[in-house]
């Protein structure tokens, strides 16, 4: 599927044509517009005000502003509610898992687009297959599997399942990407003495920098994002990553109704990706588009 | 040179070959064959039981309700959301002076679209869970200071409306991605096209519905496929999000949370195997139709 044509630049239109063309009402469409992105940041700008509110305040008066900003509601999330564990948990599996994802899917890749081989298509196909699969289908034998290996509940379990699911699609991507590059560069290294593993670390890979950078911003947010395969693999609460401790925590301050604890871990969980996503937005949606029509 | 070439091969396969066997194929491998089996997690005792619990499927309408639901929402979510993200990327587009560069703005408008499908599912229910409380929710609360205190209701508390709720969320939470996703296809369409359309004197819809709809047709399929997944699927939202969770009389059970409960709260390892065999088949039936619908109706840019 090519969806993503090059676009063309765009050219301007013919002087006879300006001024005088029909210009569509703006003021109807400006309003649409608004109304969806009232509709987008409204609740996401509710939660954060809230974030800051007391209790009464969140119970009594759902639209109005803090009448002082309770910086305390953020302390206690990040503490008393293990929001900072679960965060600092989540920086550490998704960190490892994505490097571990980079690294083999990218390896694959390459060897599999630049190198002819018998079995080449087969491999090519396993890792491919494998994305047509609701995880849904796999949790139960998944499951057993990492018990079996005495990795239930620990880091390392983790980061080997998120890459191993992560790793398809990886594969998939680059390997697009890898056959698109020109091989002289990699043919002067070899002409230089440079070995296999030094073309590929040296050359292709330096050279394959855009599309890494968008499969790993897609990745990177599907990782951080994950919540079934915690929710079944990783049980311990010491262990838990943000999204599974946010879920676990809505349950359970359901009961003793500190709202606005819950709005600040709420908050919490929101900033990081907002920053980046301010930081970054240009990639991260480019990375995404292009990585869901690939 | 050869030596160097197998040594760099093997060591660039094989570890990612044995991750993707041991959690991924033998899984999925497993999985069929859990799912003739009895099985409740002891080890060897399972036994061939046939298609005994694909016939049992057909009789627990906690699942039927599950299909039910999945299906309504694998029909009205994606309809939803395109339709949304169809309509706000061509009005973009077209609504700029003279149908050129889009809108003014528009840039801003795609950035504060797209945010919510950073994020995670668990953060959007959890969100979405207050916006819907009864007493301080955030859309109760709207309803009040409009006066409409008669239209305030426990959404996700009532079993004719948590659905819906529920479906307005998945839609909230994608609609952005795809005003990008088409956005970009609207973009690589040939400016002449439009221009040509302005000459003839074709409005606003004559426009969308001759130039735009046939020539982004391709991103409007992967959206299908993409939304119809996430259909399918809904398992973080609805298990977050609903009382039970599932909802009220299993208003908002699906498919995923009959298997997570009937898998690690009841057990039934060999039950829950059947259910992930039946969504495996009914993902690939989706996918295999709105690709085979797609070879036949190809339209070729002119």
């Amino acid at each position: 599927m090519t969806l993503v044509r090059e676009r063309p630049a765009v050219s301007s239109p013919p002087a006879e044509f300006r001024g005088s063309r029909r210009s569509y009402a703006v003021f109807p469409v400006h309003l649409a517009m608004l109304a969806w992105a009232v509709v987008t940041a409204l609740p996401l700008l509710w939660a954060v005000v809230s974030s800051f509110k007391t209790d009464d305040e969140i119970l009594n008066h759902p639209w109005s502003l803090p009448a002082s900003p309770q910086y305390g509601n953020w302390a206690r999330a990040w503490t008393e509610a293990s929001i900072g564990r679960y965060f600092l948990n989540s920086v550490l599996v998704v960190g490892g898992a994505l490097l571990l994802t980079m690294l083999l899917g990218s390896l694959v890749a390459y060897a599999l687009a630049r190198y002819e081989f018998r079995g080449n298509r087969l491999i090519y196909y396993t890792f491919v297959a494998a994305m047509f699969f609701p995880v849904f289908l796999a949790l139960v034998p998944l499951f057993f599997v990492v018990q079996q290996l005495g990795l239930l509940g620990t880091y390392q379990g983790l980061i080997l399942v998120y890459a191993a699911y992560a790793v398809p699609f990886t594969v998939f991507f680059l390997h697009a990407f890898f056959r698109t590059l020109p091989g002289e560069v990699a043919e002067a290294a070899f002409i230089d003495g440079c070995s296999h593993g030094a073309v590929f670390f040296r050359v292709m890979l330096p050279m394959a920098r855009p599309g890494l950078v968008a499969v790993g911003i897609f990745n990177f947010l599907g990782l951080w994002n994950q919540y079934l395969l915690p929710l079944v693999l990783n049980p311990d609460p010491d262990r838990y990553v943000l999204a599974q401790g946010l879920a676990a925590l809505s349950v359970s301050q359901g009961y003793r109704s500190d709202w606005s604890g819950l709005f600040a871990g709420l908050t919490i969980a929101m900033l990081p990706v907002l920053i980046a996503y301010v930081a970054f937005q240009r990639h991260i949606r480019a990375g995404m588009t292009a990585g869901a029509v690939k | 040179m050869r030596h160097g070439r197998w040594r760099f091969l093997a060591g660039a396969l094989i570890p990612a070959l044995v991750l993707h066997v041991v959690f991924v194929l033998s899984p999925y491998a497993q999985a069929f064959y859990l799912s003739l089996t009895d099985w409740t997690g002891v080890a060897g005792e399972a036994h061939f039981v046939g298609a005994g619990n694909y016939a049992r499927l057909g009789g627990d309408s906690l699942f039927l309700d599950a299909v039910r639901n999945n299906a309504v929402m694998l029909i009205v979510v994606p309809l939803v959301t395109i339709g949304i993200g169809l309509f706000l990327a061509s009005v973009m587009q077209l609504g700029g002076r003279g149908g050129r560069r889009g809108i003014a703005g528009s840039g801003a408008y795609q950035i504060v679209y797209f945010f919510p499908q950073l994020l995670s599912l668990v953060v959007i229910a959890v969100l979405w869970g207050f916006v819907y409380n009864p007493n301080n929710g955030l859309l109760n609360g709207a309803l009040r200071a409009a006066g409409l205190d008669g239209l305030t209701r426990s959404w996700l508390a009532s079993p004719s409306l948590a659905l819906p709720a529920v479906m307005a969320v998945l839609v909230w939470s994608s609609v952005g991605f795809y005003v990008v996703l088409f956005s970009a296809a609207i973009d690589g369409i040939p400016r002449e096209l439009f221009e040509a359309a302005l000459l003839d004197g074709a409005g606003g819809w004559a426009t969308f519905r001759r130039v735009t709809l046939p020539l982004v047709r391709e991103s409007v399929q992967v959206a299908f496929v993409y939304l119809g997944i996430a259909a399918l699927d809904a398992f973080a939202v609805v298990q977050v999000m609903t009382v039970g969770p599932g909802g009220p009389d299993g208003a908002t059970e699906v498919i995923g949370l009959s298997l997570y409960r009937n898998a690690f709260q009841y057990g039934k390892f060999g039950y829950a195997s059947a259910m992930g065999v039946a969504l495996f088949f009914a993902t690939l039936t989706l996918a295999v139709l709105a690709l085979r619908s797609g070879r036949k109706e190809r339209l070729e840019p002119a």
